[in-house]
């Protein structure tokens, strides 16, 4: 197969991109997308010109290193998956392919394909944790958690922090990478006692960062390679309606025998 | 001269760890805030160790070459942890997880490294528990628990298939609460290239900004590296592209030992190898045995398709030779057992590498609902890869170099030996012998890094004397040295031929002489073939580019240059090791129906190699004693 490449190339953070068209030949169908570029990029090494920088490690789809728009769509036309998980033969043989960077103020442009995530490391930082000291934890079955309510956490959990949602949102909002995290703590019993500061640390954070708003069009979830559905980011709206009413000294759980603590 | 004290404690077995972490000098809490420690590597040890040594109140200084700590390759473990819960009341215990993990290492690790291991596995749960993650529960709200190879009982934890990356998840949201706090200071994107050290003691580390190339020296009372396996040398392997042998390997040259580096495993259940355009092989997840039966055709050559073939013209290869365990052996003996079917001709699949994992039977009995929750995303990974349908075919699947037993010396307290270098995690050697049983490297990762170097660092840094040492440093400077011109030797070169077309072909050269089989006259000849290569790279490779940016193929030109020094000492340890023991199988050792031999009055020792600048690695011996079990000959028919 032969494809006809339109990448964007950028030297540097401050300096003006564009696009640039490579060709790509005698590629098989059951080669990656990512393995497609990697055979482009020795071309251009053996020329002694340099390789389109872009992101990539476990090619397995699940440590959210692998970062393209591919024409147009973050990770590229299949849904569920992230870019090193697409095949060539999911493109008509001599396909024109248009490959840029995820774009947010958010996420600066460090060269061609690679953007600068550090942001999601900092949302994390200020709450996505429970804080426990290690050691001295109780026996794991000490609290019982049902099979429903873990798989629901579970499904919160497999977020990848790739940040393919706030590549699709036109708002650059991260609201279902925070939706998904707030979800997974708060959804156990583990996560309960920091939820109120947790849902407010992380959205303080994310509008430090320069990240949008939501704007409920599901942009996101259509993209998400782990399939993370936007019901999450209902939970972070209503975690944080809780949490305005914690902090305002109403009851927010009146049927609660323990009061939280703030 | 160096010397390897294991610093074991003497004494009964199930007491040693207690007595050694009651012997343990304390560092006082206000001296703890005055002590930094660098923690290289943000997988499962990594960052266990950087959020415990936080929380107890030393600075730390945490890298990773990716660009969040999150990234690391433990996120990719699939199956399960294993710990000695007995949840289920199969039988489980301390005592026989330990059993399991040394007999399923062919009796080449340290009984008292495997004790504490198994120890310490049931806490790991509780602790993981605690920080939030979601293992599966069953109806009634219990942890639930399945079965791996090479055991009996039912005590591995899980994710879905998932596991690694929760229990990474966990361990990096516990970093980022010590990064809030101010106690861990990370530095993503940049990469470790050498050791300082001063006085024979580790000090410090040279660093490169991956992003603006800028060389930087980090000096501390101690050092942690928590960096890995080095399957890649393989180049095609389970690993993630990043993973590689540098920091491992750069402080061997500073005079840690390298211990068994030939004890390599290939997991015998990857997606075989389609062509030459390949960077990697996939995984499909041991747990996937439990249900999967796996069969050839009894006949050589036999293109027929799958379901023309009735049961009787099928060979359970796994169930046959080993009734007693069938299709959940150990990885080891799987993957031997697959590659001797298809040196038969009787594999399946282009080129005759694959055998099936055929799901028929299960689903028949279960129905294809309970085999789509159970492994429902390893089935949707295998139909992207190779566009077929495991629900209605069997998978095809082939043996792929996977872990690393073998890695950097250590004692006892995890300390190399170099003073105040600690390695933890899979850059280790200690616990998994010459073989590892499934779901636990993840025990292993972080074992170490929650609840074993915390303790033992401390000891360490309460009693070692330190001067004060900076970047100005002499010791710092020539380090920096070191670094500096490797790179710019890197990029000199101007050659035609690219990093990866060398990498390429000391992989190829691995793997058919040091790969699932070895023999002296392969060993000897890559013996020879690996420096002629060596030299060809430093004569024609092709680096463009500048060291002063952000250049992603000078990063790897220079893990690949270590890669083709490193083979040669895996080539070595594999030539010295005459005997066949868990991973390491020398096809002149084996008995007559193809069973491994192992020779214990000759070999029951860990092979440890020092570096010389001018000859052949030096080997020095650790004797494995041992007390309370006895070696015997590993059979699971």
């Amino acid at each position: 197969m032969k494809f006809t490449l339109n990448i964007w190339r950028q030297k540097g953070p401050d300096e003006h991109g564009r696009f640039v068209s490579y060709e790509a030949r005698d590629v098989s169908s059951g080669t990656s997308f990512l393995e497609m570029l990697d055979s482009v990029n020795q071309g251009l090494i053996a020329k002694g010109e340099e390789p389109v920088a872009f992101e990539q490690d476990c090619r397995e789809g699940i440590c959210g290193s692998c970062s393209l728009v591919i024409n147009g769509i973050p990770h590229g036309p299949d849904r569920g998956i992230t870019t090193c998980q697409l095949y060539m033969r999911r493109f008509p043989d001599g396909a024109v392919i248009t490959i840029e960077p995820w774009r947010a103020r958010a996420f600066p442009i460090i060269k061609d394909l690679v953007v600068d995530r550090r942001a999601l490391d900092r949302i994390m930082q200020a709450g996505g944790y429970i804080s426990v000291h290690t050691g001295g934890a109780v026996d794991g079955n000490v609290l019982l958690i049902s099979k429903d309510q873990a798989e629901t956490a579970m499904d919160a959990a497999s977020c990848i922090g790739c940040g393919a949602c706030v590549a699709a949102c036109k708002n650059a909002s991260p609201a279902l990478f925070v939706g998904a995290k707030v979800s997974h703590l708060e959804l156990l019993p583990q996560g309960k006692p920091e939820r109120t500061n947790r849902v407010k640390a992380m959205l303080e954070a994310v509008d430090r960062e320069g990240f949008g708003s939501c704007g409920n069009q599901n942009e996101c979830e259509a993209v998400c390679p782990k399939r993370i559905s936007v019901r999450f980011i209902a939970i972070l709206n209503r975690e944080y309606l809780r949490a305005g009413v914690v902090e305002s000294g109403l009851p927010a759980e009146p049927e609660s025998p323990h009061a939280e603590s703030t | 001269m160096m010397t390897l004290d294991p610093k074991i404690p003497p004494g009964p077995l199930e007491t040693k760890w207690d007595r050694r972490r009651f012997s343990e000098k304390l560092v006082s809490p206000n001296n703890k805030r005055k002590i930094t420690v660098i923690v290289v590597g943000t997988g499962l040890a990594g960052a266990s160790a950087a959020s415990t040594l936080g929380q107890l109140g030393y600075q730390v200084e945490c890298f990773c070459f990716q660009d969040s700590p999150r990234r690391a390759h433990s996120i990719a473990a699939q199956g399960g942890i294993n710990a000695a819960k007995n949840y289920q009341d199969d039988g489980d215990s301390v005592a026989r997880l330990f059993y399991d993990t040394i007999k399923g290492g062919d009796f080449r690790s340290r009984e008292a490294n495997v004790y504490r291991l198994a120890q310490v596995s049931a806490q790991i749960i509780d602790q993981c528990v605690a920080l939030g993650v979601p293992f599966a529960r069953e109806y009634g709200g219990q942890l639930a628990n399945r079965s791996f190879g090479g055991v009996q009982v039912s005590r591995t934890f899980y994710c879905r298939g998932q596991t690694g990356q929760q229990l990474l998840l966990g361990a990096y949201s516990a970093l980022c609460w010590q990064v809030e706090r101010g106690q861990v200071t990370m530095h993503p994107r940049t990469e470790m290239l050498d050791l300082v050290t001063v006085d024979g003691k580790a000090r410090g580390i040279v660093a490169r900004d991956l992003v603006t190339g800028r060389l930087s020296i980090h000096t501390a009372h101690a050092v942690v590296l928590a960096t890995g396996g080095y399957s890649n040398v393989y180049y095609l392997s389970t690993n993630a592209s990043g993973s590689n042998v540098t920091a491992t390997y750069r402080v061997w040259k500073q005079g840690a030992a390298f211990a068994n580096p030939c004890f390599t495993q290939i997991h015998p259940t990857a997606i075989p190898p389609g062509g030459a355009h390949q960077a990697k092989l996939t995984l499909m997840s041991e747990s996937l045995r439990n249900d999967g039966r796996l069969w050839v055709p009894t006949m050589r050559a036999d293109h027929r398709c799958p379901g023309d073939i009735p049961d009787g013209e099928r060979d359970y290869f796994l169930e046959r030779r080993y009734p007693r365990f069938g299709n959940l052996v150990p990885r080891d003996l799987a993957s031997r057992a697959v590659k001797a079917v298809c040196d038969e001709s009787r594999g399946v699949g282009p080129g005759g590498q694959g055998v099936y994992l055929d799901f028929s039977d299960v689903i028949a009995q279960q129905g294809s609902d309970v085999i789509r929750e159970r492994y429902g995303n390893l089935f949707d990974m295998y139909q992207r890869i190779t566009g077929e349908d495991a629900y209605h075919a069997p998978m095809r699947i082939y043996p792929a170099p996977h872990y690393a037993m073998g890695g950097l010396w250590v004692d006892y307290n995890l300390m190399s030996t170099i003073p105040g270098l600690f390695v933890i995690g899979e850059a280790n050697f200690a616990d998994h012998g010459a073989n590892r049983l499934g779901a636990s490297s993840l025990m292993q990762g972080l074992a170490d890094g929650y609840f074993i170097l915390p303790y033992t660092i401390g000891h360490y840094l309460a009693t070692a004397k330190l001067t004060p040492v900076g970047e100005d440093h002499q010791e710092s400077r020539s380090a920096f040295q070191r670094v500096t011109s490797r790179i710019s030797r890197l990029l000199s070169v101007k050659g035609r031929r690219t990093a990866a077309s060398f990498h390429r072909e000391v992989g190829q050269l691995l793997w058919n002489h040091c790969g699932m089989s070895r023999n002296e006259e392969g060993l000897t000849s890559a013996l020879t073939s690996i420096p002629a290569l060596r030299e060809e790279f430093w004569r024609d490779v092709m680096v463009p580019g500048s060291g002063a940016a952000f250049n992603q193929e000078l990063e790897y030109a220079g893990r690949v240059a270590d890669y083709l020094e490193f083979a040669e000492l895996l080539c070595h340890d594999a030539l010295h090791r005459e005997e066949s023991c868990g991973a390491h199988f020398r096809e002149e050792y084996q008995t007559d129906d193809g069973e491994p031999q192992r020779d214990d009055s000759r070999f029951s020792h860990v092979a440890a190699w020092e570096y010389r600048e001018d000859t052949s690695p030096v080997l020095h011996k650790e004797p494995l004693a041992f007390e309370f079990v006895q070696p015997t000959t590993r059979s699971y028919q």
